[in-house]
């Protein structure tokens, strides 16, 4: 596929609406679009909890999926990185294209793809071992041996996620024996240090007290300009300061998405309207 | 409380009193009748006088060698099929019901059956077999120890399988979740995440297996303990003296019953010792992992 | 992931569903290779001049080491059949009672040295129990009711009734756990008494589990060998009486067969037996399993 992507205008191996679609991917990227999703169904049995959506995902912005519990930005957001595939009985309809590639195919590297999509969840789940161990498991896992490296990406990512300065003298002490805040800016770490493109948050934010959250969000908005970051959130607050877009999920539909400004101020449908104002979720 | 109430909780407490009572009127006679035996003699020196003097050094040894080749048979295997189903087997197939009700099914087979089976397809059929194909004379077509250990490790496999599974189905979902968002593959996940955290888990099947390997007496009576041993086995191939056997022949072949009395005692408190210590240590480890998981 | 790597995971991933699938192997094998050896009753002419099928069941006298031996099953049936029954009675009530304590009437502390305790009991090897019943228990049970015999079903059955005790305890502590708190308070609100409450409902409910312990407690007790070899005097008398010596299924086996001739009519016989002692406590066990899985399902429905 990569070497696809790099020059088809001289291929004549491609379908029409192949070659379509490379020339739309192409021009996604030229638009600094990293995810596009494309009709994309999901239903778990035969119950759907995501009816065709569209959307696209820009690169270097912070992306927030709102709506009422059980609208399915969880699962949503899940899809980025395959993680529905956990669940038994999901099936899936349409694309989501990462960087021009259809991740929803049957034989996509799911190692890779997590790789480049990483992930916090709600709630922080730091591994039974050593803070050090914890940032450096995904470089471990990839065979990554090199001590000397090793140290650096693990400081290199902790400092990312502002948690250097507390933790850099403890690296040995159990990543239990931090605080909640603590550690979900360790999983952050954690998910930092393999480089990934796109960072997923489900909600990471949900279990910290307020200080706790503030410091995520300051934090949120400084790896803006390496990463792009998609954020779940219940919390329309917490919307309205971290993302600059949003994107409002209502029973599986996606029923709105702009600027996050718009979104706030002048929502055009009248649900958006209705949940912001708080009459329902 | 009063009434019937009150009679039932007696009546059921009685019970409960009841066990305790003949559990401590054996752990009593036991070691009151044992204790005058013990002596660093008795744990160092080889039977002597047919069996009316002298220590119990070898049955010690033929015992831990016993449950080390057992161990090694076994913990591969157990564990291999814990992870199996806990993480792979899909749910609510035929298969893995079947598979379920096998090992639940192997563990009610009676242990007397499992040393025929020992006799049936370890000596006379696999290791006629070896001898044939490695043009041996009766190396492994008799009793050994590593025919004992291997139907040991059978009876002690439903164990082994079990408390794998549950230990490794008690790691928390988030770690799983964790290790796939960073890209792990399932193998690692299981290997790098999973099986560090279900570590005391295995161990505590481990340790029931080995004390449960140290005192089942019927599986290897035919399988490759021996009654008495001038030396000491050295190679898997050979025959071994075992503490659980050496209890049944001091108690019923001995040629003078009263002088061998202590001896005898002094075995069987050494035997309840070591399965009391290792599962002493199976249920501590077993009630701090049930804290840990708040279950 | 690259392609040698998917190559090792799929042989690893192989490797474990292959160790899963050794039980179910396992359990064939076992039958298959304990038949084999039994199967010369059936197939061997010379075998079958000193023993038939009819010998084995009709016929009332176990003396396989003779210049006629005779292979009657009878009288080995008669005391695993005594034994067990001796060791379920003994065990069952004391079992389930100490079940029921702890279930409902023991404070969480004692509770929490109840089970290990029981565990402990657990551990007990049984060549130590049957000693224990050998030296102790059978001259302090020949003080108290004067039997002639010192070595006898009683003393036998009661060692093997504690060493079954765990089994039905621990089963039946399950089931009676397994009880959803809501029946309980529902009993409560109309107004029942405690005992009402562990009588007409959580008991009830939590009967298939009972019933599923007093099954594998019963399978054991058949397949225990050890302590009746030690305890039970070890006489193949064709008699109910539980106050004269008895001889076990297995007890037979494990003293048999380290002096029989491989491949003689005995050794043919033995293996019988133990094929025999295979299918019965399969059979029990495959009661008992598919009674608690039913339970499970039934419960988890209600909960």
């Amino acid at each position: 596929m990569e070497d696809k992507g790099i020059n088809p205008w001289v291929s004549t191996e491609y379908s029409q609406p192949e070659y379509v679609r490379m020339i739309e991917n192409i021009h996604a990227l030229n638009e600094n679009l990293i995810v596009r999703v494309e009709d994309f169904s999901l239903f778990y049995g035969d119950k759907p909890a995501l009816k065709r959506i569209n959307l696209s995902i820009k690169k270097n912005r912070v992306t927030a999926i709102i709506g009422p519990s059980g609208c399915g930005k969880s699962t949503l957001l899940r899809a980025f990185n395959r993680m529905n595939d956990l669940i038994p009985n999901v099936r899936i309809e349409g694309r989501i294209l990462i960087d021009g590639e259809d991740i929803c195919k049957k034989d996509t590297d799911l190692v890779a793809l997590r790789r480049k999509v990483g992930m916090v969840f709600q709630k922080p789940n730091p591994f039974p071992m050593s803070i050090y161990e914890n940032v450096a498991f995904g470089l471990k896992i990839a065979g990554e041996k090199d001590r000397a490296r090793l140290d650096q990406l693990v400081e290199k990512s902790l400092r990312q996620a502002a948690l250097w300065d507390e933790a850099g003298d403890i690296l040995d002490r159990s990543a239990l024996t931090l605080s909640g805040g603590q550690q979900q800016r360790l999983c952050l770490a954690r998910a930092l240090v393999i480089e990934p493109e796109i960072i997923l948050m489900d909600e990471p934010a949900s279990a910290l007290d307020p200080i706790s959250t503030a410091k995520l969000e300051a934090l949120i908005y400084s790896l803006k300009k390496d990463y792009t970051i998609v954020i779940v959130t219940h919390n329309m607050q917490q919307a309205a300061r971290v993302a600059d877009y949003t994107a409002f999920l209502l029973l599986g539909e996606l029923v709105e998405y702009d600027e996050t400004r718009k979104i706030f101020t002048n929502p055009t449908d009248k649900r958006t309207e209705d949940y912001i104002t708080g009459r329902f979720g | 409380m009063k009434g019937w109430d009150k009679f039932f909780a007696l009546a059921s407490g009685l019970c409960v009193l009841i066990i305790f009572a003949f559990l401590f009127w054996i752990i009593f006679i036991i070691a009151r009748n044992g204790a005058g035996t013990i002596s660093w003699e008795f744990f160092t020196a080889a039977p002597v006088e047919g069996m009316t003097e002298g220590g119990i050094f070898p049955a010690i040894y033929g015992t831990v060698f016993l449950v080390l080749v057992m161990t090694v048979f076994l913990m591969p295997f157990g564990v291999m099929a814990g992870i199996y189903l806990a993480e792979y087997a899909p749910q609510n197939s035929r298969l893995t019901q079947a598979i379920r009700l096998a090992v639940n099914n192997l563990a009610g087979v009676p242990s007397i059956v499992f040393g025929l089976f020992g006799v049936g397809f370890f000596i006379q059929y696999a290791g006629r077999g070896l001898d044939r194909t490695l043009g041996l004379e009766t190396v492994f077509s008799q009793p050994c120890l590593l025919w004992a250990a291997a139907t040991l490790a059978i009876l002690n496999l439903p164990v082994v399988i079990k408390t794998s599974e549950e230990a490794i189905k008690a790691v928390p979902l988030e770690h799983r979740e964790a290790a796939f968002a960073l890209g792990a593959t399932k193998l690692k996940m299981i290997v790098r995440v999973v099986l560090p955290q279900a570590f005391s888990g295995i161990l505590t099947g481990a340790i029931l297996s080995v004390s449960r390997g140290a005192g089942e007496v019927a599986p290897i009576l035919f399988t490759g303990a021996a009654y008495y041993l001038p030396y000491i086995p050295k190679l898997p191939t050979d025959q071994f003296m075992e503490l659980g056997y050496h209890i049944f022949v001091l108690s019923t072949q001995s040629p003078d019953v009263d002088k061998t009395q202590p001896l005898l005692y002094g075995t069987i408190l050494v035997l309840l010792l070591l399965t009391l210590a290792l599962n002493t240590f199976a249920i501590g480890l077993r009630v701090r992992m049930r804290r840990k998981y708040g279950r | 992931m690259k392609r040698g790597e998917r190559i090792t995971n799929s042989i690893l991933e192989g490797g474990l569903k292959l160790s899963a699938l050794l039980a179910i192997f396992l359990i064939f094998l076992i039958f298959i290779f304990i038949f084999k050896e039994a199967l010369p009753i059936f197939t061997n002419p010379g075998v079958r001049s000193e023993v038939d099928l009819r010998d084995l069941f009709a016929s009332s006298v176990w003396q396989p080491v003779s210049d006629h031996p005779r292979f009657s099953l009878l009288p080995l049936f008669l005391g695993t059949l005594k034994l067990s029954l001796i060791a379920i009675l003994f065990a069952t009530p004391l079992a389930l009672g100490a079940a029921i304590f702890t279930a409902e009437f023991a404070p969480r502390a004692l509770k929490e040295t109840i089970k290990p305790g029981i565990e402990i009991l657990a551990g007990i090897p049984s060549v130590v129990m049957g000693a224990f019943a050998l030296l102790t228990l059978a001259s302090v049970l020949q003080g108290i009711f004067g039997w002639t015999m010192r070595l006898n079903a009683v003393n036998a059955g009661i060692a093997l009734g504690l060493a079954i005790v765990p089994t039905i305890y621990s089963v039946a502590d399950d089931a009676l756990r397994a009880v959803p708190g809501s029946f309980r308070e529902a009993a409560y609100a109309l107004g029942s008494r405690r005992n009402q409450a562990i009588f007409r409902v959580i008991i009830p409910v939590a009967l298939p589990g009972i019933f599923a312990g007093f099954m594998l407690g019963l399978g054991r007790a058949i397949g225990e060998t050890m302590i009746v070899l030690l305890a039970s005097g070890n006489a193949a008398i064709l008699s109910l009486d539980p106050a004269l010596s008895t001889r076990s299924f297995s007890a037979t086996i494990a003293a048999e067969l380290g002096e029989v001739v491989f491949g003689s009519t005995h050794y043919a016989v033995l293996f019988f037996i133990g094929a025999l002692l295979f299918v019965i406590t399969f059979i029990i066990n495959l009661i008992a399993n598919l009674v608690v899985e039913r339970f499970k399902v039934r419960l988890a429905g209600v909960a």
